[in-house]
């Protein structure tokens, strides 16, 4: 039997609003470190700019020297773009729960009130935050240096985003598992989860390029729907509008299988010591 | 009448002494006068409220090593208890699973009432704890890591809050300063100020004074006395400083090797163990701990004869 005597000096501890409190301090938390630290806003910056230009100028050059990839334009500025975001919302993701491990700070939190869902949701909170820092100069300069307006996609664009962020946050989930369950050795994991896609996903060609018994793996990807409904709407002016929803379908599975395996290595951590014992 | 320093002064060995002269000369001027109570800490320990803390047979094993092999005990409610032990005792282990941060392989572990294993988010804001080895976030303001701690405690006005636990810990010159520029002593108050500010009915303690100078470690340990006073707080403290854990704690608990070696208070082990101090019935234990040629039970010195 839990003793519960009053507690007047406490606040409510069930309930959405207490959720969103606890939510909305651990987002203060990384936005504090975001303002105090302008190499990490710097860092958020740099590789998508340097993306963007690299893709942007080498899309020049074809469409100057061939002309075929004229009528492409802005198929590699557009899949750079859409890519980073994708990179940099589950960089933004991850890299939030390392600052947690980097600063010897997760014993306070797992020792704190927070639920691991509120963990999970102050995390997606600020991987939108660290993507919005990231990819809206950039965004900017793509259309300044080559003429490539992201908002021209409209809704498709929002269609993009939204699949592709909900994927990221499906890889965060596992990879800060990973880092959870056994320590700063999976931490390159954090890093570079995202581009084991890279090669399936069809970011810069199409999935006809693949093998063909790679297709379905790829199609299993809700990115591989994006970036070929990107290909269409440059190429065909046309969205499928059903291959986005399939997309969407596929990226619940995901965070749900991105969450339960988060929870079950949090849960096999509890059971190692690992949370204990954080570090290489 | 101040007896603290006047039960310890009949044995007080060069140990002893060293560690007196470490404590604060204004504090010392006030036991010396006897104008100070003696630590709520320090009454007699006893088990017949209602347990804060319950642990019952708790085996904790990670793979083929045994940490924890099979404990009991009950805190009640206002105590304050010392988990002592040698390096792989099984202390840390332990506390990690008062906290709920390690499952047990067997056993449980009641805290308030709710187990830690399963339930640990129903008490977890009613609960805190300080160690030197868990940092808080170098980078931010101490007014920013323990606005952040506040709200995700839920602590009710909070700024109210905020200002009365700088001004009790002293460090509200130290708000607007980041965590990380601090001293080490500075440091332990902010913690202590983190782990403080939802005033926990249980506080964990590892460490607390570890690394400081003696006037604020002194002054850390009167901080604690008063709060488990105030707040009637039970607080676990894993410490290796024996004057610490003689002046803190009204019960000690000793492991060895994932058991439970002794349970009792200070005073009766020291006299149990016929020694003069409480460092002394540990040196002693942990020599014999790693000569590993006795049973506990076979030891003569747990039978009090030197």
């Amino acid at each position: 039997m839990i003793q519960q005597p009053p507690q007047p000096h406490l606040l409510a501890q069930t309930g959405p609003a207490a959720s969103l409190r606890r939510v909305h301090g651990l987002v203060l938390r990384y936005w504090y470190v975001i303002r105090s630290s302008w190499p990490r806003t710097a860092e958020l910056i740099y590789w998508p700019l340097v993306q963007m230009l690299m893709w942007g100028f080498l899309q020049k050059h074809l469409a100057s020297a061939t002309g075929l990839a004229g009528r492409a334009a802005g198929l590699f500025i557009g899949g750079v773009l859409l890519w980073d975001i994708l990179i940099r919302s589950q960089l933004g993701f991850a890299v939030a729960f390392l600052e947690e491990v980097w600063s010897r700070n997760l014993g306070h939190l797992m020792m704190s009130p927070l639920r691991p869902w509120e963990l999970g949701l102050a995390l997606i909170v600020v991987s939108l935050i660290k993507v919005s820092v990231a990819m809206v100069p950039v965004a900017l300069l793509a259309n300044v240096f080559f003429g490539f307006n992201v908002l021209s996609l409209g809704f498709a664009f929002a269609a993009f985003f939204a699949n592709l962020v909900m994927m990221s946050w499906a890889l965060g989930f596992v990879s800060i598992g990973a880092v959870i369950r056994w320590g700063l050795g999976a931490e390159s994991f954090a890093w570079l989860i995202g581009f084991l896609l890279l090669p399936l996903v069809c970011v810069y060609y199409p999935l006809a390029t693949l093998p063909g018994w790679l297709q379905p793996v790829a199609l299993a990807l809700p990115p591989t729907h994006v970036f070929e409904g990107l290909r269409a709407l440059v190429l065909e002016g046309r969205l499928d509008s059903g291959d986005m929803l399939i997309a969407f379908g596929l990226n619940l599975v995901y965070l749900g299988l991105g969450y339960a395996v988060f929870r079950r290595l949090l849960e096999d951590a509890r059971r190692a010591g690992s949370l204990v014992q954080m570090g290489e | 009448m101040c007896r603290y320093p006047a039960r310890r002064a009949a044995r007080r060995t060069l140990v002893e002494a060293m560690r007196f002269a470490e404590i604060a000369p204004d504090r010392r001027a006030r036991q010396e006068k006897g104008d100070c109570e003696m630590p709520a800490a320090h009454a007699p320990w006893s088990d017949t409220g209602a347990a804060a803390v319950e642990v019952v047979d708790l085996v904790k094993e990670f793979g083929s090593v045994t940490a924890v092999a099979g404990i009991s005990f009950r805190l009640a409610r206002g105590t304050i208890t010392a988990l002592l032990g040698g390096n792989g005792a099984g202390k840390t282990t332990t506390i990690a699973m008062l906290m709920g941060l390690i499952v047990p392989t067997s056993g449980s572990v009641r805290v308030l009432g709710a187990d830690m294993a399963r339930d640990r988010h129903k008490v977890l804001h009613r609960i805190n704890f300080e160690s030197p080895y868990a940092d808080i976030p170098m980078r931010m303001t101490v007014r920013e890591n323990l606005d952040v701690f506040g709200r995700i405690y839920g602590v009710a006005e909070l700024a109210r809050q905020l200002r009365q636990v700088a001004q009790e810990l002293r460090i509200e010159e130290l708000l607007e300063r980041p965590y990380g520029k601090l001293s080490a002593g500075q440091k332990t108050r902010v913690s202590l100020a983190k782990a403080l500010l939802n005033r926990p009915e249980v506080l964990l303690l590892d460490e607390p004074t570890a690394s400081l100078d003696p006037d604020t470690a002194d002054w850390v340990r009167s901080h604690i006395e008063a709060y488990a006073r105030e707040a009637a707080a039970t607080i676990v403290l894993a410490s290796h400083n024996m004057g610490e854990v003689e002046r803190l704690a009204g019960r000690v608990i000793m492991l060895e090797r994932g058991r439970i070696l002794a349970d009792a208070p200070p005073d009766e082990l020291i006299r149990r163990y016929g020694r003069t101090s409480l460092e002394e019935v540990f040196l002693a234990i942990a020599r014999r701990s790693t000569e590993g040629s006795v049973e506990p039970e076979a030891a003569p010195l747990l039978q009090g004869t030197k």
